[in-house]
């Protein structure tokens, strides 16, 4: 099982190299990949840079951070979806479906225009506090609920329609035109803007729980057939699922405060994956994360080139590239028995 | 057949012996919701080796007292030990790698195979990060050739019929390599020859095993020893010919029964009321 894991993941890697590689020379300015190696070789300190400090700056401080964001965001939506389907036992379960999403927009909202903070508070600060606390919100509601699978995702639901009448009423009442533009753009998801800040705190963000969750690969296997059958295998249940819950939602937070509600990643590449690895966690966890880091690297490519120089917000084109390419694997990954 | 059946009228009749004796014991255990009593004062030791049969109606209290033993439910009163400590002593996990369940019906919405199922049964047993050893394999192995899945190791769990389906159930619960199995209901839904089969293999185990029934003639059959529960309460304990008579039978289910005995085991035949004058 596991021989066959490691040639998929070396495949996945070299596979995500080459999007990112690929990804930085589209747009506006012509770059080509000798332009692309120069310049990053010679910011990793490897040699000098020959290129022009313009055309050095498209590629160092313009498009790799985007690329690597998508990247990051991508492996970590992707992956908190895979944990979030295991653990509630939920195929529709997603990382927004503990409200972190709808928290966030109301959080960006009251910053961006109801001026809460003054103008000390960032967006993204904004946005991070809001799913925290929808986060709390769904966890405190969910125990006082007796804590069960169905629960968590019945609070969810209860949170993510509060967060939603909120930030929906606070634009509607109190947002003109161009900032109602401009907080729509980011609520379905943009990469637009992003830099070296972001990746480096998303991917440390994503690097912890990646780990958390790989330490739980095996306990998550064991939610198969319930969480009163995982107590059965030896899994001490309320606590797994308090530590993946409380992982996934820092990781989701994080993730939608730099880029917004990037939606479809983390409910599809799951499935997708799946079809490929099989249900075992120790192979669906990584495999996944790559596999969704690879998809939004092509997806937000796609956003920004496509109808140039308009710019789509990638939540938008990851569904409408994903649902046909999901439609697809479905149909390949139905199992001959 | 086996050890338990020779020895089984010796350790029916020893009870004393019970507190140093190793094997799961609950000892006076209840269990209560905010307005119902579902289990009062129940004592019960599984000794090594042995088959008992847990019997009473729906609603006595069998799944819950199974769920104690387990661990899978803290009792509000009395104590669950495991060779004289108590199961939160032995810890979630070490509890796991003596003691497997079998439920009434498993169900998963997740595309496995029925070597993954069994192989479920190696995590108690494994370390996280640490890959599938030749230990796991080779329980594994045995766990599907002991229940005649070997051939379906590949084929998908949600293609099996419901006999196979608690055929990997019961090799999954083998793979965790338990001393004392607890199955609730497992021949419920089944067809006769396959409740008859899956029988067969539980008592031809080398393992302690503790089995809520709901056909009488079956507990007769297949156990050493019997555990009545009527409303949570332990009404009759004892081997199937001491146990099952026709006065126990009326009142613990309400009908009447003739009990004939044949060379082993008891016999029971139901009788159909009374016509009404």
């Amino acid at each position: 099982m596991s021989a066959r894991l490691l040639p998929l993941l070396a495949g996945g890697v070299a596979a995500l190299l080459a999007s990112v590689a690929f990804a930085v020379t589209i747009g506006p300015a012509d770059i080509s990949t000798a332009d692309v190696w120069a310049a990053v070789s010679a910011h990793l300190g490897l040699g000098e840079s020959t290129l022009p400090p313009l055309r050095d700056g498209i590629v160092w401080n313009l498009r790799m951070p985007r690329t690597l964001l998508a990247a990051v965001c991508g492996a970590g939506l992707a992956l908190c979806g895979a944990v979030m389907q295991s653990l509630l036992r939920n195929p529709l379960a997603d990382p927004f479906v503990l409200g972190v999403s709808s928290g966030a927009s109301t959080g960006a909202v009251a910053v961006v225009v109801l001026g809460v903070g003054g103008g000390a508070v960032s967006l993204s600060a904004g946005a991070f506090t809001g799913a925290l606390l929808s986060f709390g919100l769904v966890l405190a509601l969910s125990h006082s609920l007796g804590g069960s699978t169905d629960r968590v995702v019945l609070s969810g639901v209860a949170a993510m329609q509060l967060f939603s009448a909120l930030t929906s009423f606070t634009v509607l009442t109190s947002a003109d035109a161009e900032t109602t533009r401009g907080v729509l753009f980011w609520l379905l998801g943009s990469l637009t803007g992003a830099g070296w800040g972001d990746v480096l705190l998303c991917a440390a963000v994503l690097a912890a729980v990646l780990a958390v969750c790989l330490g739980h690969a095996r306990t998550l296997d064991a939610f198969a057939f319930g969480e009163e059958a995982a107590a059965a295998l030896g899994v001490r249940v309320a606590r797994t699922r308090l530590v993946l819950l409380c992982a996934v939602a820092l990781l989701t937070a994080t993730l939608v405060s730099c880029a917004g509600a990037i939606g479809f990643v983390g409910l599809v590449l799951p499935h997708a994956t799946r079809a490929l690895t099989g249900p075992g966690h120790v192979r669906l966890l990584p495999v996944t994360a790559l596999a969704g880091a690879i998809f939004l690297v092509w997806v937000d490519t796609a956003a920004r080139t496509v109808i140039d120089p308009q710019e789509v917000p990638v939540g938008v084109v990851t569904s409408l590239i994903g649902v046909p390419a999901f439609v697809a694997v479905l149909h390949r990954g139905r199992r001959k028995t | 057949m086996n050890d338990s059946t020779a020895g089984r009228p010796a350790t029916a009749e020893s009870p004393a012996t019970a507190e140093a004796a190793p094997g799961l014991r609950a000892d006076h255990v209840g269990r209560r919701t905010h307005d119902r009593l579902i289990l009062d004062g129940v004592t019960l030791t599984l000794r090594p080796g042995e088959t008992v049969g847990l019997l009473g109606p729906n609603g006595s209290g069998k799944s819950t007292l199974l769920r104690l033993l387990a661990g899978l439910l803290a009792p509000s009163a009395g104590v669950v030990t495991l060779d004289g400590r108590t199961l939160p002593q032995v810890g979630r996990r070490a509890t796991a790698r003596r003691i497997a369940t079998v439920e009434q019906h498993a169900h998963t919405q997740t595309e496995l195979t029925v070597r993954e199922v069994v192989a479920l049964g190696r995590i108690p047993h494994r370390r996280a990060w640490s890959a599938a050893s030749a230990v796991d394999t080779r329980a594994v192995d045995a766990a599907l050739e002991r229940t005649g899945l070997t051939d379906r190791a590949g084929q998908s769990w949600h293609t099996l019929s419901g006999g196979e389906r608690q055929r990997a159930q019961i090799a999954r619960a083998l793979a965790q390599e338990p001393r004392e199995l607890l199955l609730d209901e497992p021949t419920n839904h089944l067809d006769i020859q396959h409740q008859l089969d899956l029988l067969d293999l539980v008592v031809g185990l080398p393992i302690a095993t503790l089995i809520a029934l709901h056909d009488l003639n079956l507990a007769a059959m297949y156990c050493d020893r019997l555990l009545v529960l009527r409303e949570g309460h332990v009404v009759a304990e004892g081997t199937p010919a001491d146990v099952l008579t026709p006065s126990l039978i009326k009142r613990v289910y309400g009908v009447r029964a003739d009990v004939t005995h044949d060379p082993g085991h008891p016999v029971i035949r139901f009788l159909r009321r009374p016509p009404k004058p």
